[in-house]
């Protein structure tokens, strides 16, 4: 795709550990496009929070192993470690984070205020690159830009649904309930004015009532800005809501990339397939799929899905390459639930 | 300290005998009893002991035959001084040491550092004290051999040197005193560095795998802003805690220190009072210190509100 | 079995614990591996001060007696003041702070403040205000730390017996008819015993720390004992011509306190999973 925002590129990962060396993430396909919503699915452990953790660089240095692939966003290596000034200056401010849990990702010794200060001390869309690089704790805010980031902020938690900014900006994180926590995550990433926001389960640890809340608000902030938005999930009902496209995972692996109409009308790969079924009626959370994710230390060649899927053959211990099943729709399986290009060129070569 | 008072009446020795000297009569030791009041039943001497210490009359020292709470006083601000800068040396170098052995957990400078700390507290204080007056000022000569001052002193308007010579405008003592002090002040916080390295290293590596920082880090902030403001502030939260008890061994350790240095503070005053049997010097000792303890301790609650908003609610 | 596995494997600990073995056999068999037993006592004032020689590997003292095999006797009292104070503390903390926390109420809020009252004073203060007043003999030091020691013991028991005396395995007990002395010896001692063997590793450095205070100070036991502090204050008047006769024991005291500390950390690690994280 010509306009591809971001794209992840047969990334293989993993973190050594007491049991060995785990497997998290093996050939791991992913593409974003400029604004739009796209969903990475799939359950627990399925390493989608470690994809979003690679894009952010928040993972575990002193146990990371990275194998093979690349991360590349707008031309820009977010993988290599030889690159991480480029990549601080792209992190906060070209694409930004909301975090799985409101409760815990604030600091509790900061109000409110300084903290959203800070982030526009050093990521505001006003703050011109470049410049003389000062230590960190010594750089200035001047107060031109901080009186126009100030307005900014009031404007923006105005449209998070905030009530009375002023009084909350002297509060500390702890005195503040859960869902306002998570519209001030998604207010504080859209501050910077970003052009992606990854948003790792940005509902999970938020009341059933508000999830739906905080899911619509974010959807329209960021379709009004043109803001693509990468949201990883495990509840399916929420991905069908406000994604755009969806991505399927399992076990460290893309298996299934499609529109989201297309994806809950025609799931093709059998995996997808098992998991539509296996929701309860009225949407919701999973309950579950015979059999067991396979061990991160010792994972099966090729499609990891081969241990729990019962069109499983000999062909299935290669990594299947993608093919396509429809309109933008990429699915990898050798034995896929609906004709694919593939199949269309053997019928078509079967035939003359 | 009525537990050092009740023993030390249980034990056979006759302060009265020993202020009377050697060579004293029987009736001279006898008089003396009297006019210490040593011929009253025991309850009654704690008795008068505890209402003397309600007004802050400590009693008198046997030898200077000067109130001790004056003399323990007119020490006070020398032995305040010198844990202070021990204090502050310990901070200034445990601290920053305990971050960077945290962040580079693991790494050659991480395992001297533990090894380093790990010795400083095995370290007896006089020995170092010693070791180090030896080397640099009967060696070297470069610093003052002991005291706390060569000439006379700034004039005297607080009792510490180094606030008294500033407000006075007198440089010459200013620089005088922090030569003087150096030595001890650097002995005494030894220990205490080690234990701030081990517990700011401690306290790091528990917030440096926060949720917040993790936040931070994905939010592209600088590291260095990450480390020195944000995990450190949180770090620090239980290291005040540990600053507070720092405070009282330091203020304790002083007293070793300062005999070896002769340095005329609380802790000459405590070994001189040792040297001489002068139980009453010793036990009025025990409460200034013990209640510079409960105080420094309490400030530490307050300060532990101030820089953890949880507490307060 | 596993504990002392775990604990060779560590090398910080394992190496305090050789030190303290070490520490151990010298002090029982000073008597037959010093060069000059006689010496704790003897002097022989033509040889005083001489710096170290094959003859003397520390060098001789201000009597001309050899600064080694005074060392060596050294061990035996340090080990002795050290091992008997802490145990006695041990004896006196660990039953009242059982005895506390199993009870609570009145005499336990009564122990518990006594202690505090023990705490409120710094250790070292409080032990040269009890050995001062007791007088200076190797006997009234072991007392003097054995007064000062005992509440870090009731402290941590008592915590410890706190938190035990409402887990389902006590009330099990209880219910099945055992007697409270049986609850608190066979159910909620054991497991606190972890706990205090930690901080019995680590109290044995503080206590031969402040021990030796005590001797420089003048306030243990009486010359001619070859206790380490004294003879670092002995010393003093002879530095800094005479540096054997200081460092040598003041390297003694170094290396014994940091065996125990060592041991400690170690023991800490594998018995306390709790304070594991951090360390790491």
């Amino acid at each position: 795709m010509t306009d591809a925002l971001l794209t992840v590129d047969g990334l293989s990962l993993g973190f050594r550990g007491e049991g060995g060396f785990a497997h998290i993430l093996s050939d791991a396909n992913m593409t974003m496009r400029r604004g739009e919503i796209m969903g990475l699915v799939g359950e627990s452990g399925c390493g989608k929070s470690t994809l979003a953790g690679a894009i952010l660089g928040v993972l575990p240095r002193t146990s990371l192993q990275v194998r093979g692939g690349t991360i590349n966003f707008d031309g820009i290596d977010m993988l290599s470690g030889a690159n991480t000034r480029a990549q601080e200056s792209v992190r906060g401010r070209r694409v930004t984070f909301i975090p799985q849990d409101p409760f815990t990702s604030l600091n509790p010794v900061f109000t409110i205020g300084q903290q959203i200060t800070e982030l526009m001390k050093w990521k505001s869309p006003r703050r011109a690159p470049g410049g003389v690089r000062l230590p960190a704790l010594m750089t200035p805010y001047p107060r031109a830009r901080r009186r126009a980031d100030r307005d900014q902020v009031m404007e923006m938690l105005n449209l998070v649904q905030l009530p009375n900014p002023e009084r909350l900006l002297k509060k500390y994180p702890h005195e503040v309930s859960g869902g306002q926590r998570q519209r001030l995550m998604i207010a504080m990433a859209l501050l910077p004015e970003p052009d992606l926001i990854i948003a790792d389960e940005p509902t999970t640890a938020l009341d059933v009532t508000i999830q739906a809340q905080i899911l619509g608000l974010l959807r329209s902030l960021a379709t009004d800005r043109g803001v693509a938005v990468m949201l990883t999930t495990h509840d399916l009902g929420s991905a069908y809501e406000i994604c755009d496209r969806i991505t399927v995972m399992y076990a460290g692996q893309d298996v299934e990339t499609a529109p989201v109409a297309e994806f809950f009308n025609r799931p093709t790969h059998p995996y997808t397939a098992k998991l539509l079924d296996s929701l309860p009626e009225g949407g919701g959370g999973m309950t579950g799929i015979p059999g067991e994710l396979p061990s991160f230390y010792a994972p099966p060649p090729g499609c990891r899905f081969q241990t729990r899927c019962e069109r499983m053959t000999e062909a299935c211990k290669q990594r299947p390459p993608s093919d396509i099943a429809g309109p933008d729709h990429v699915v990898r399986c050798f034995h896929p639930l609906h004709a694919t290009i593939t199949d269309a060129l053997a019928t078509k070569e079967a035939s003359l | 300290m009525f537990v050092v008072f009740f023993i030390s009446n249980v034990v056979p020795t006759d302060p009265a005998r020993i202020v009377a000297g050697e060579n004293a009569t029987e009736a001279q030791v006898v008089a003396l009893r009297t006019e210490m009041g040593l011929d009253q039943p025991l309850y009654v001497q704690f008795g008068r002991y505890i209402a003397d210490l309600a007004t802050g009359d400590l009693g008198k020292s046997l030898y200077t035959q000067r109130a001790i709470a004056d003399d323990l006083l007119h020490r006070l601000p020398a032995t305040l001084e010198l844990t202070i800068a021990a204090m502050i040396i310990s901070i200034g170098v445990g601290v920053p040491l305990g971050v960077i052995s945290a962040v580079k957990r693991n790494s050659w400078i991480d395992q001297l550092l533990r090894i380093l700390s790990v010795s400083g507290l095995a370290v007896a204080s006089f020995w170092l004290a010693m070791e180090l007056q030896m080397y640099f000022s009967t060696k070297l000569g470069w610093t003052p051999l002991n005291g706390r001052i060569g000439g006379w002193g700034p004039d005297e308007i607080t009792g510490f040197y180094v606030i008294d010579s500033l407000l006075g405008g007198d440089w010459a003592s200013l620089w005088d005193t922090l030569h003087h002090m150096l030595l001890p002040a650097v002995t005494l916080a030894l220990p205490a560095a080690a234990t701030l390295v081990r517990f700011t290293r401690a306290g790091v590596l528990e917030v440096i795998n926060s949720n917040y920082v993790l936040y931070e880090r994905a939010m592209g902030f600088p590291t260095s802003l990450i480390i020195w403001k944000y995990v450190l502030r949180n770090a620090l939260i239980s290291t005040v805690t540990q600053i507070g008890l720092i405070f009282g061994a330091l203020f304790a350790g002083a007293v070793v220190v300062e005999a070896v240095f002769d340095w005329p503070g609380l802790g000459t005053y405590a070994v001189q009072s040792i040297l001489q049997s002068d139980t009453k010097a010793i036990l009025g000792f025990s409460i200034v210190v013990g209640i510079v303890f409960i105080g420094v301790n309490l400030l530490v609650d307050i300060v532990h509100t101030f820089i953890d908003p949880r507490t307060i609610q | 079995m596993s504990v002392l596995k775990r604990l060779l494997s560590d090398r910080a600990a394992s190496l305090g614990a050789a030190i303290i073995l070490g520490l151990v056999l010298v002090a029982i068999l000073a008597p037959w591996i010093a060069p000059y037993p006689g010496d704790v006592t003897a002097f022989h004032l033509a040889d005083r001060l001489q710096p170290p020689s094959a003859e003397h590997i520390f060098g001789t003292d201000r009597m001309g007696s050899d600064v080694f095999s005074r060392l060596l006797f050294g061990a035996r009292i340090t080990i002795s003041i050290a091992v008997i104070a802490v145990g006695v503390s041990v004896a006196i903390g660990v039953p009242i702070g059982l005895l506390a926390g199993y009870y609570g109420g009145f005499p336990g809020g009564f122990l518990m403040r006594t202690s505090d009252i023990f705490l409120a004073v710094p250790q070292i203060v409080l032990a040269i205000a009890i050995a001062q007043t007791l007088g200076p003999s190797v006997e009234n030091v072991i007392l003097a730390l054995s007064l000062t020691y005992w509440p870090f013991w009731a402290r941590l028991v008592y915590a410890e017996t706190n938190a035990l005396k409402k887990q389902t395995f006590v009330e099990a007990a209880l219910a099945l008819g055992a007697s409270d002395l049986r609850v608190m010896v066979l159910h909620i001692l054991p497991n606190t015993a972890s706990a205090i063997i930690v901080r019995t590793s680590i109290g044995m450095g503080a206590t031969i720390l402040t021990a030796a205070a005590l001797g420089f100070l003048g306030l243990g036991a009486p010359a001619p004992t070859p206790e380490w502090g004294r003879t670092i204050s002995e010393a003093r008047e002879f530095l800094p011509e005479a540096w054997w006769y200081a460092a040598a024991p003041g390297l003694a005291i170094f290396l014994v306190v940091m065996g125990f500390n060592l041991l400690g950390d170690g023991l800490r690690d594998i018995l306390d999973p709790k304070l594991r994280k951090g360390s790491r």
